[in-house]
């Protein structure tokens, strides 16, 4: 141990900051990987039970291995070129959309003072991240080489440009309601009980935020992007073993973020539910971050309950559901937020003090 | 010794200098915005480390998260005759060479400080928010300039509609108010009939 801690102490000052960063990083990503690979075991259990089935139930007890199966059959599965793809593009897009997955998770507190950087403009970095989600997407549609592909990914564009204004919009609320961009601080804001959380005062922000996110991480209702039934499976049509199952690690890590960040904005991120009533201090024992784990489950239930429910929407409808409907929503929920918050509306909206 | 500053800030130059020249060097056109994304992304990396953190996430949310995206959908769709892009090359190569020399002196002018006399500014102090900052100045100071800037884009916007909008008879679109109206009375009819017989 001495003799660690002496070869610690004689790396040069950048270096260390680099380590400890890299330490930090791992340590975010490892359980993240394993949440994801835990949520598709979870969505097939979950939508096997709606649906009347068992689901996975072969791959060790109740079938919790099914996930590491999956992956090593990955693994091994060959990776095919088609013939004319641009073979440096294709490789690189899975990478394109899995590395701004996982780079968002930066900012994400987990608990008080738990993040990786805690830094001012923290909301708006979240929006610049999962903004570049889609190169992965276009990149893989036309370096495919394939119709399917392409329609699939002028689907994606179309589609994630219409409903990121949306998104960006209801998070304009809650930034105006916590009067700071800092994760960290818009929890702080909510603190005092779940009579303070935003998901009150902005429930009508609360609503579109979480269904842009659908739209934006191509899940079910939203899913035209691979629509199976129309274009094969979309942009991912040519991909096989790892270079599709990048992909597939991609769509679940963004919908993990996006329920997290629900979480955070509006339903108090690490806060107890029970603050400020007689059962706080029964529960003051339980870690933050096993509330923020919580409600990010809520949020991920309802991703599969939605999968397992609704139809495809048309495309048409798609963009009228974006354009016409979510964003005049928010135009008109931030005007009449910043009307109440002149007026410093009790208990929510004092001016963002 | 170079520090891991220094170390950053050469790094993300010579690859944004190397993707800007591969921006106008490569053949294929979609190539060629990915490269211009590439030297967006790593300017806001070099904006960021001068501690304009949101002035480099903002070129990265607005610029490579909408604009280029837009750009890379609509140069994805157009069939362009790459051979042809090349003919003009060294013609418009005078041209290009004069503005890229008149930039070149405009910004010697403003850097070397003889007219504008540009001192570094101070450091800001521990704890800053940029973004407050720019706020301050943008919602305080300069609040009619800002409000105008806001104004003359929604006439841009305005125009841009108004310009494409035009009535063309015999395409094939939805009327969604239409299609909400529709009763199943008005399209479907229950005949009742008598079964057939055996024969």
């Amino acid at each position: 141990m001495d003799g660690f801690v002496s070869l610690w102490n004689m790396l040069p000052e950048g270096l260390q900051t680099l380590i400890w960063i890299l330490v930090k990083i791992v340590v975010i990503v490892l359980p993240l990987i394993l949440a994801v690979a835990y949520l598709t075991y979870a969505e097939r259990k979950i939508i096997g039970y709606m649906q009347i089935r068992i689901g996975p139930n072969r791959v060790g007890p109740r079938g919790w291995l099914q996930p590491i199966a999956d992956t090593v059959k990955a693994m091994f599965k060959e990776v095919v070129v088609p013939t004319h793809a641009n073979r440096y593009l294709f490789l690189t897009a899975p990478l394109l959309a899995f590395a701004p997955a996982l780079a968002a998770w930066a900012v994400v507190p987990f608990d008080e003072g738990l993040v990786l950087a805690d830094i001012n403009a923290g909301l708006l970095y979240i929006l610049a991240m999962t903004s570049l989600g889609v190169y992965g997407v276009l990149i893989a549609g036309w370096a495919s080489n394939s119709k399917y592909a392409l329609l699939g990914s002028m689907r994606v564009a179309a589609q994630i440009v219409a409903y990121e204004i949306a998104m960006g919009f209801a998070l304009v609320g809650v930034l105006m309601a916590a009067g700071s961009l800092n994760l960290s601080e818009i929890v702080h804001a909510q603190s005092g009980g779940p009579g303070q959380w935003f998901a009150w005062p902005l429930i009508g922000l609360f609503a579109v935020y979480f269904i842009s996110g659908v739209a934006e991480t191509n899940r079910a209702p939203f899913d035209v992007a691979e629509g199976e039934s129309e274009i094969v499976a979309g942009f991912h049509v040519e991909y096989s073993g790892m270079a599709f199952a990048i992909f597939f690690l991609a769509e679940y890590a963004n919908m993990i973020l996006i329920s997290v960040l629900t979480s955070i904005m509006f339903l108090g991120g690490w806060l107890s539910p029970f603050e400020g009533t007689l059962l706080e201090s029964w529960f003051a024992w339980v870690p933050g971050i096993v509330w923020l784990g919580l409600k990010t489950a809520f949020f991920l239930l309802l991703y599969l309950w939605f999968r397992a429910t609704f139809p495809r929407y048309r495309y048409d409808q798609i963009m009228r559901l974006g354009w016409k409907v979510l964003i005049p929503v928010t135009i008109v929920w931030i005007f009449g937020e910043g009307i109440a918050i002149a007026l410093g509306w009790q208990p929510w909206l004092s001016g963002g003090a | 010794m170079i520090t891991f500053n220094q170390f950053v800030f050469y790094l993300f130059s010579a690859i944004m200098v190397i993707s800007a020249l591969r921006m106008i060097t490569v053949r294929n056109p979609v190539h060629a915005v990915l490269h211009l994304v590439l030297t967006f992304f790593t300017a806001a990396v070099l904006w960021v480390q001068l501690g304009a953190e949101f002035l480099g996430i903002v070129l990265v949310l607005v610029y490579v998260g909408a604009v280029m995206v837009l750009f890379l959908f609509v140069v994805m769709m157009l069939d362009i005759n790459i051979a042809r892009m090349r003919e003009g090359f060294v013609r418009f190569l005078p041209v290009g060479l004069v503005v890229a020399l008149i930039m070149l002196g405009e910004m010697l002018v403003v850097l070397t400080g003889r007219v504008f006399r540009l001192a570094p500014p101070p450091m800001p102090p521990a704890g800053y928010s940029n973004t407050e900052a720019l706020a301050g100045v943008l919602y305080t100071g300069y609040v009619y300039p800002f409000e105008i800037a806001a104004f003359v884009l929604l006439v841009a916007i305005i125009a841009a509609i108004a310009l494409t909008l035009r009535r063309r008879p015999g395409t094939l679109h939805q009327d969604p108010a239409e299609q909400i109206r529709v009763r199943a009375r008005d399209r479907l009819r229950i005949v009742k009939m008598d079964a057939e017989k055996r024969s």
